[in-house]
């Protein structure tokens, strides 16, 4: 099957079953993908597969291509080279994925309500389904009572919780979340976290999710993904042992968290002191272009 | 012997009254400025022929309504006023929206919206009344053209300020174009919109009065027209006074409707 195909430019120190892209029922399969923009080169060579119902994080340094790949995953970017599969079970009537974007996206111009019913209202779905759905997960995301609401009367971190209802709400096969908590404080991110399990558990979808935080990637996902400074590549895969469902409290005392956290870490801090040399080797070209562009 | 006493004035307090004190000159000074202008006019101060006394303006006004022919005339205006806004603002709405989501159509049509939009309205006036004669026609047409520019401009500039992050979400939940206009496009320029109507309404306001100074048998221009050729001054004041109160009845519900149909923007 899969695992024919290799292509690991992977060099670490960790067991050799977690650099295996391959797992054993992959929704999403993605071989020597490339991606570049003009003469960037965003993601050089990924491959990597994702289970079906799996929670897969993905984690990197600022400017890793991590967005660029999940935004060529929902469609809205091309790849220069490579391949996807995305398996849909036969028969199935859910669209392929919905994405959860950073910072703001809900439409201002529609309530709470409308913008979660955003998805099945343009796949025309019927409006008892439209009911039941949206109603379900406003319920779930705590918005029952805010339905009524237009975006500027709510709170970033409600926001944000509409923003996954119209998600979760839209059914589609695999979710997508590209930092979804990246702007809330300290503590709505851990409430926001913590619901998100819990309406993850109700049917265990396929979610690839980015964050920029260690912590977060071990609290929610069953395996993380480890991508090089720019350009992006497979560092390594980390599989989290923690039993579900978590409770993310609990999650700080068991001691293999620790161990998780330190081990993420020492992967992601090489790439992360790569990522801030080559800003300011960056920052230096450009300020030597500069001056000898200036006149004498 | 000296005792400095320092008081911290209550700022909200001070903020109020000052607000107040605003509102109270906003009120007075057009009342101070007529009572002046009556007295100057009874004492001869001022040439009456120019500036005739409010008193007698309103007198003037009184039968104008009386007779019917105040009434008529500002609903001609007002009719051709409204058509006009009609038929330039919906195609530069459909047409503007267009422009901003398309940019071949922004590339065909921008060249020539940049170069039409210098031209005073005004001056194709002579050419609306050989092209659609002394009728409704040029008139309406007048405003169309006016109303046209503010609004085809701004429903562009608004959909093209629509933040990309909402055109992402429309691609992501496979909005089609039909709907991306409905749900995203039109909503999310509105504000912008909006704000090129008040602005069209308000340069139409302008041509429809000069279009009804020339060839035109009714409408308030053509009230003020006809009153400079028989030297009824007052009557010019009436017609004046009435495209003001025009002016601003119409500023009040363009923002009553503005906050009808962009409720998100309510607080």
């Amino acid at each position: 099957m899969s695992q024919s195909v290799t292509n690991l430019r992977a060099i670490d120190p960790s067991p050799a079953a977690e650099r295996q892209p391959a797992v054993a029922q992959p929704a999403i399969r993605i071989r020597d993908l490339h991606k570049s923009f003009g003469g960037l080169t965003a993601i050089d060579g990924v491959s990597l597969d994702i289970g079906r119902g799996e929670f897969f994080m993905i984690v990197g340094p600022s400017g890793c291509g991590k967005t660029t790949l999940l935004r060529i995953l929902a469609g809205l970017e091309t790849i220069s080279s490579g391949a996807i599969e995305i398996d849909i079970p036969a028969g199935s009537q859910r669209p392929e994925n919905a994405m959860v974007f950073q910072g703001e996206s809900i439409f201002p111009w529609m309530t709470v309500w409308n913008n979660a019913a955003y998805g099945l209202r343009m796949r025309n779905a019927p409006a008892a389904m439209i009911k039941e759905r949206v109603g379900h997960y406003l319920d779930r995301t705590g918005l029952t009572r805010f339905a009524d609401y237009y975006p500027h009367q709510l709170s970033g971190g409600m926001k944000q919780r509409v923003s996954i209802a119209r998600a979760f709400a839209n059914d589609p096969e695999i979710l997508l979340m590209d930092e979804p908590f990246s702007a809330l404080d300290a503590q709505n991110k851990l409430l926001l976290q913590e619901e998100l399990l819990h309406i993850w558990d109700e049917q265990k979808k396929t979610v690839v999710f980015i964050t920029h935080s260690v912590d977060e990637a071990v609290y929610l996902g069953d395996r993380i993904m480890v991508m090089t400074a720019q350009p992006g590549r497979v560092k390594c895969f980390i599989r989290v042992p923690l039993p579900r469902p978590r409770a993310i409290i609990e999650l700080q005392k068991a001691p293999e968290f620790g161990e998780l956290i330190h081990r993420i870490w020492s992967e992601l801090r090489d790439e992360v002191q790569r990522a801030r040399e080559q800003e300011n080797q960056d920052a230096a070209q450009d300020k030597r272009a500069k001056k000898e562009g200036q006149p004498s | 012997m000296s005792t400095q006493t320092i008081v911290a004035a209550p700022e909200q307090s001070f903020a109020l009254s000052v607000r107040a004190r605003e509102r109270l000159l906003g009120i007075a000074s057009p009342i101070v400025l007529l009572a002046v202008w009556e007295i100057a006019a009874r004492l001869n101060f001022i040439d009456t022929r120019f500036f005739p006394a409010p008193s007698s303006v309103i007198a003037v006004l009184i039968d104008m309504l009386r007779s019917g022919e105040l009434i008529s005339n500002t609903l001609v205006s007002l009719r051709r006023l409204a058509l006009g806004a009609l038929i330039g603002g919906v195609p530069a709405l459909i047409l503007g929206i267009a422009m901003g989501l398309n940019r071949w159509v922004r590339a065909i049509f921008d060249p020539l919206i940049a170069a039409t939009y210098p031209i005073p309205k005004s001056a194709i006036l002579p050419l609306a009344l050989l092209i659609f004669g002394l009728g409704e026609g040029s008139k309406i047409f007048m405003v169309a053209v006016g109303v046209f520019f503010p609004v085809v401009i701004n429903s562009t500039t608004g959909v093209l300020g629509i933040s990309s992050i909402y055109l992402d979400v429309g691609r992501n939940y496979k909005a089609n174009r039909w709907q991306t206009f409905w749900t995203i496009a039109l909503p999310g320029a509105l504000p912008v919109i909006m704000s090129g109507f008040k602005l069209g309404i308000g340069i139409g306001l302008i041509l429809i009065a000069i279009a009804e100074m020339i060839g035109a048998k009714s409408g308030l221009g053509y009230m003020i027209w006809t009153a400079w050729e028989t030297f009824s001054v007052e009557q010019m004041y009436v017609g004046l006074f009435m495209i003001a109160i025009i002016g601003f009845v119409l500023t009040v519900l363009l923002n009553e409707i503005e906050r009808f149909i962009i409720p998100w923007k309510r607080d």
